[in-house]
């Protein structure tokens, strides 16, 4: 990958030659990869190919064992602007060792905006309600987050990071055990965000309805990149292209297919040359 | 009546408020984060530092703070390197802490029923100076554990989520620690060290059959852990004979078994009457004949389905539908 397209000007957020190891043991390596404002990115893979691990690098959840990752201009180490940032973790429920209600988990997400010991601004009032409405959940609202579906926490965990008003999202597999109406909602909520502006990074196995929202892929295979391009079917994500079960019959072609030019760079070019 | 005006009563009941108060703001937190055992594995640890008081001639409280300080921020490191879990890590101190005590007891040549006092609570001993003691460090434990309670919410409900949004995870995690074993060392003098997790947590529990949210969880369980050691310590003034300490524990689980059954009632009826989703049945299913008419009074809970109610009734849904009802 050019070093152009890893710095591009437009660039929310840049991993330069990244890698991560985990007890020692190198899992992401050679990650090159620039998110742009405004892009629908869906980080794609199979199980262990270190989708979610990128996630959590981006977030700084987990540590760089080398290379470089820079958010809104600056080095993650020391970037503070964390209310620009939006994150919905993998979870399988939203509920913990004491009742609390749909309100309360969403309001949570207020906290990148609020000074300490400080009390709720009607803005904060009027973010949280919003983001409620956003996802379809604010008759709910005073209901125990544990008398909710699966899907609807889903739901309140994307709300909880609306609340804050990120520019840039990370969500976690947020369609993972959901039914396909839940899906649909999430759609919907997901392309309010798109229309707003908001540049979203999304870890998924399979798209489902969230298909036609995305508009970059990028496809993991073995802690590495094997693909950075246009959105692609989720039959093809596991096709003989990126199926490890297959490489003995087609190794030539994987080999060059891999390097081959993805096709976001050409735009990319143009992109920047626009904004010089 | 004469003894709630006698000046080591008047001690008692500060002490027993302050501490009711306190201890269960503390347990909130730590229910939300499933570490409820947490207290008693400080309430141990802190049996050292008691003893390393008695053994050293200076005053048990601060050395029970102080060593109690340490030993939850040891558990903490250790649940954050994640060389063992946090049970595991609450299990080491667990025993370090009450073997530690007793063998510095049998040192220092106590008396058993010095060490005692601690161990079980000894509210109407409690002398001027440790009233003050204990309202000071309830007055911090509560101002702080009320007034950080977003973040300290956000940290214990989804770690990550709280790293994510900036919030320095590691500094919350220790403070709640600390809070806990300052809470320790004052209710230690109410209720023991061996009883003291009761005072953080059994009110959280009881509060938590009958509340939905966290801000109505924290309050009820602030109330009721100041209706137990209050009330616990007049019972045992009063009414009968007996140690406020255990006393006051005791009244605390009476409460949980009185709010457990009616929890579970009131969210079954509340479950029950969630509405139906709007499909449509799978057919025109109608009842040949109905005993009696479904109606407001008819026993028979009504549940909204779509523009209706459909009645329970022995495991069915009866729709009204005309002059007869339908199956839905």
């Amino acid at each position: 990958m050019s070093l152009s397209d890893t710095t591009a000007p437009d660039a929310v957020l840049t991993i330069e030659n990244g890698s991560v190891a985990i007890g020692g043991r190198p899992v992401l390596r050679h990650i090159n990869l620039s998110v742009r404002v405004g892009d629908f990115l869906a980080l794609m893979g199979a199980n262990g190919s270190g989708k979610s691990t990128l996630v959590r690098a981006m977030t700084g959840l987990r540590p760089l064992a080398g290379g470089h990752i820079t958010m809104f201009g600056s080095e993650l180490s020391s970037f503070h602007a964390w209310h620009r940032v939006g994150f919905v973790p993998q979870r399988s429920t939203a509920a913990s060792g004491v009742p609390t209600s749909v309100w309360e988990t969403v309001a949570s997400g207020r906290l990148t905006r609020r000074r300490l010991l400080h009390p709720l601004l009607p803005k904060d009032r009027r973010a949280i309600r919003e983001a409620l409405e956003v996802v379809g959940l604010e008759d709910r609202a005073r209901d125990g987050i544990s008398t909710l579906s699966g899907g609807q926490q889903q739901r309140v965990l994307i709300a909880r990071a609306l609340a804050g008003e990120p520019e840039l999202f990370f969500l976690d597999e947020p369609t993972a055990g959901v039914d396909l109406p839940n899906q649909q909602a999430l759609a919907t909520a997901l392309s309010t965000l798109k229309e707003r502006g908001a540049t979203v990074v999304l870890v998924a196995h399979e798209l489902g309805p969230l298909a036609p929202l995305v508009d970059r892929a990028v496809v993991m295979r073995d802690g590495r990149i094997a693909y950075d391009g246009s959105p692609l079917a989720d039959h093809e994500v596991h096709g003989p292209l990126f199926d490890d079960g297959h490489t003995h019959h087609h190794h030539v072609e994987v080999a060059t297919r891999d390097h081959t030019p993805h096709v976001a760079s050409p735009l990319d070019i143009e992109r920047n040359e626009e904004s010089r | 009546m004469d003894i709630l005006t006698l000046d080591f009563m008047i001690r008692a009941m500060i002490a027993a408020v302050f501490t009711g108060l306190a201890a269960p703001v503390v347990g909130t937190y730590l229910v939300q984060r499933r570490l409820s055992l947490m207290g008693d594995g400080i309430g141990h640890v802190a049996v050292t530092g008691v003893a390393l008081g008695l053994l050293t001639g200076t005053s048990p409280t601060w050395t029970a703070i102080a060593v109690a300080i340490l030993g939850a921020i040891i558990i903490e490191v250790i649940r954050e390197q994640g060389h063992a879990n946090g049970d595991v890590a609450l299990a080491l101190l667990f025993y370090g802490g009450i073997a530690g005590g007793v063998l510095i007891t049998s040192v220092a040549g106590q008396s058993a029923a010095r060490l005692q006092e601690y161990l079980f609570g000894s509210i109407t001993t409690i002398s001027v100076p440790d009233v003050w003691i204990t309202m000071a460090l309830a007055a911090l434990v509560i101002l702080i554990g009320v007034g950080l309670s977003p973040q300290l919410f956000a940290v214990a409900q989804d770690q990550e989520f709280a790293q994510v949004a900036g919030l320095n995870i590691r500094f919350y995690n220790v403070l709640v620690a600390v809070l806990a074993a300052v809470s320790v060392t004052v209710a230690m003098r109410t209720v023991g060290l061996l009883l003291v997790s009761a005072l953080m947590i059994v009110p959280v529990a009881t509060a938590q059959q009958l509340t939905r949210s966290f801000r109505a969880t924290l309050v009820a369980s602030m109330l009721l852990g100041v209706t137990a050691s209050f009330g616990g310590l007049l019972f045992a003034a009063l009414v009968a004979d007996v140690p406020p300490g255990p006393t006051i524990v005791l009244l605390a689980l009476a409460c949980f078994l009185l709010t457990w059954p009616l929890g579970a009632l009131l969210r079954r009826r509340h479950r029950q009457k969630v509405p139906f989703a709007e499909i449509d049945p799978l057919a025109h299913d109608e009842i040949e004949e109905h005993p009696h008419e479904h109606g407001e009074n008819c026993g028979h809970p009504a549940v909204p389905h779509g523009d209706h109610v459909d009645y329970l009734h022995d495991g069915h849904r009866h729709a009204p539908h005309g002059i007869h009802y339908d199956e839905h």
